[in-house]
């Protein structure tokens, strides 16, 4: 019994522990001493790597869920004769929750886990600390570029999402089931409001992007420096960041619904 | 007398956890001069560099580096101090992600202002000198094991440290790179004057270009001498280690209950 | 170095594909050029009851949208509702006695307001008012009307019958 109660209040020290340690990363990451000719090479190359290689993934998928949203809201809204209200029904639910929470969560499998995997591997391979060896801080070469493409990648992610996902919709409501072409953007532009709706989808990206990249860089820098550590830290990273984003998703669109 | 002590190390004290990995150890490595650290696996030859490096603090003791004392540095002097250390990782530690030139131009950029033309014959300058200057548009994964710690020891080399510190550098080599990466080390330690410090536990190639030798077990410093004295030294353990005998100071046994009878209590 | 050079323009495509989306659901899939403060005024017009009708509903002229509500307020003296619609100024030719009601769309629809012209030669501009309105027809209202109208007349010819029998 006393034991069970040892192990949870080390348990809880474990995680008080991680926490303040990605704290003080985090604020590594973000107060480095900028040095801007050299760091924005360092910063195409990563929006490179971590928001043009997840562009296919996001783009697959927002086709084929703003497809899907179209044809089960076909179905629903027929019962009504409200087949016209479809393109609404579409932007509204894509914008507003799918188009962030869905990029967030690939964005955390494709990008996120690579990001994790990446750095750990530098640090088992020992490149992080040969490089600060040569006097060079890891965190303005390795880590932080990392961090703020994530940071920037997202949100773009999801802008681009939720068009093709309403162009995905607007292919099956409008193309393949006959819903009226003009009703269905005339409903959609009557009830999406830009600066409420659109704007508050890229808020919360951004809040996720920030989230998610943290996450992944942390994992990767903190990561036990072999084989086993770094699938674990992988494992770790879509774990936490998923559950990241669909609660802080509920927290936004609460503080959303509830404020404005 | 002290100016040729580049490195002096007092009463150096390290745990890991529970584990004693240095008890109150102290060292000179003389300025100039190749000294090498020697001792069987998990004795903390790395954690060593690491402590000279200042990637690790002592718990107890100083690590002096040419007149600062590395534990005591913020981190901006310790980056500072790193410019005139070169450390050639067991693993060559080559980053990935870019090619063999610009691994090696890498400190050059990072540290210096020098123009892109500048940079490119400093690199030429190093990669000729370990003999891969063909080799400077291969990618880290071309490379063989032996190409990879020559390339590491070209980037080391490219601020022309003061002290060069080796680990390992002969671990898991076949005959002939082993072979060329002895002749370099100790021709670009004769070219440079630097002071190097080799970690090792492969006594006949240390012993070979070694001025003096530290051979350390359980923590403490157990026999040193140039290699010569320790090759006729009459301790057992250093006795043992020099000769690479089975058994000896070091028991071939782990420690275990007597045999017979660790069988019999199976039957039972 | 080509390698470098490719990665610049990927991510230079990946950036103006994002712009491209911004653009695409600020125009093409919200209101956003129809929000714009600049080209539209806004005109007041009070009811005695506005049902169902929210802010952001159509503003319409024979079925053709021309603006929306911006606001809805309750005037504290005579309980009426003032609501504030949002023309455009393409529509700028609006008759000062033009009459405005709330309709709904469909039998299950939303509220939208229509705006029937009137034919004097001045023309609503901004803070103008319409005070010719028809509150919202509430469907509870007339099915209660409907009852009780129905019932009357059941009395009604009750009597007559009675009357006729005397």
């Amino acid at each position: 019994m006393i034991s069970q109660i040892r192990k949870l209040g080390d348990q809880g020290l474990n995680v008080c522990n991680e926490l303040g340690y990605s704290g003080i990363f985090l604020f590594r990451t973000l107060f480095h001493k900028p040095r801007l000719t050299k760091s924005f090479p360092l910063l195409i190359r990563q929006m490179y790597a971590i928001g043009v290689l997840s562009l296919p993934i996001i783009l697959v998928s927002a086709v084929f869920i703003g497809m899907v949203v179209a044809l089960q809201g076909f179905n629903i809204l027929n019962k009504f004769s409200a087949t016209e209200e479809l393109g609404q029904m579409v932007a509204l639910s894509v914008v507003r929750e799918l188009g962030p929470v869905v990029s967030a969560l690939l964005f955390a499998g494709r990008a996120g886990s690579a990001l994790t995997a990446e750095i750990g591997l530098m640090k088992a391979t020992e490149q992080l600390a040969s490089m600060e060896m040569m006097g060079v801080d890891p965190m303005w070469r390795v880590i932080s570029p990392r961090f703020w493409a994530g940071f920037y990648s997202l949100p773009l992610l999801v802008i681009i999402f939720c068009a093709i996902a309403i162009i995905g919709g607007y292919l099956v409501g409008v193309v393949w089931l006959g819903v009226d072409n003009g009703a269905f953007w005339n409903n959609m532009q009557a009830s999406v409001d830009f600066r409420i709706d659109a704007i508050n989808g890229v808020i919360k990206s951004i809040v996720f992007g920030f989230v998610v990249t943290w996450i992944a860089v942390f994992q990767g820098y903190a990561c036990i420096p072999t084989a086993e550590g770094i699938s674990r830290a992988t494992t770790r990273t879509v774990v936490y960041s998923s559950l990241a984003v669909l609660g802080l998703d509920f927290v936004l669109t609460a503080l959303m619904m509830g404020g404005w | 007398m002290s100016n040729d002590i580049l490195v002096k190390v007092r009463n150096l004290s390290f745990s890991r956890g529970s584990r004693l990995i240095f008890d109150n150890i102290s060292l000179d490595i003389p300025h100039g001069k190749i000294t090498a650290i020697m001792g069987p696996s998990g004795t903390g030859k790395t954690t060593l560099l690491q402590l000279i490096g200042g990637q690790l603090k002592p718990q107890a003791g100083f690590i002096d580096v040419g007149g600062h004392v590395i534990g005591d540095l913020n981190r901006r002097q310790l980056y500072r101090a790193r410019r005139d250390m070169g450390l050639l990782f067991q693993s060559g530690a080559l980053f990935s992600d870019l090619n063999v030139f610009e691994n090696v131009a890498f400190p050059l950029r990072a540290h210096t202002k020098l123009s892109e033309s500048m940079i490119r014959d400093l690199v030429l300058m190093k990669l000729e000198a370990v003999g891969l200057r063909g080799a400077r548009e291969l990618q880290v994964s071309q490379l063989s094991g032996g190409m990879a710690r020559r390339v590491a020891l070209a980037r080391a080399l490219a601020l022309d440290p003061q002290l060069m510190m080796y680990d390992e550098p002969f671990t898991g080599q076949d005959p002939i790179s082993m072979g060329v990466l002895v002749r370099l080390i100790k021709r670009v330690h004769d070219a440079l004057g630097m002071t190097s410090i080799i970690v090792s536990h492969d006594v006949p190639e240390t012993a070979g270009i070694a001025d003096y030798i530290y051979l350390l077990a359980g923590g403490k410093v157990i026999g040193q001498g140039t290699p010569a004295e320790l090759q006729r030294s009459q301790s057992p353990y250093v006795e043992q280690f020099m000769h690479g005998l089975a058994d000896g100071a070091v028991p071939f046994h782990y420690p275990a209950a007597a045999y017979q009878a660790d069988l019999l209590e199976a039957v039972e | 170095m080509n390698n470098s050079k490719w990665m610049e323009t990927t991510v230079g495509v990946f950036i103006l594909l994002a712009i491209a989306s911004l653009l695409f659901l600020a125009f093409k899939a919200s209101d956003f050029s129809r929000l714009d403060n600049k080209n539209s005024y806004v005109v007041s017009a009070e009811f005695d009851n506005i049902g169902a009708l929210k802010p952001r509903a159509a503003v319409a002229v024979a079925g053709v949208k021309i603006g929306q509500v911006e606001a809805i307020k309750l005037d504290p003296q005579t309980y009426r509702a003032i609501v504030y619609l949002r023309i455009s100024d393409r529509h700028e030719n609006i008759p000062m006695d033009s009459s405005a009601s709330i309709l709904t769309a469909g039998l299950l629809g939303a509220n939208y307001i229509s705006i029937s012209p009137g034919f004097e030669n001045q023309y609503l501009g901004n803070g103008g008012q319409i005070s010719d309105t028809h509150p919202a027809l509430i469907l509870e209202d007339m099915i209660g009307q409907l009852l009780f109208s129905m019932k009357n007349d059941k009395a009604a010819e009750a009597d007559k019958d009675k009357g006729e029998n005397t």
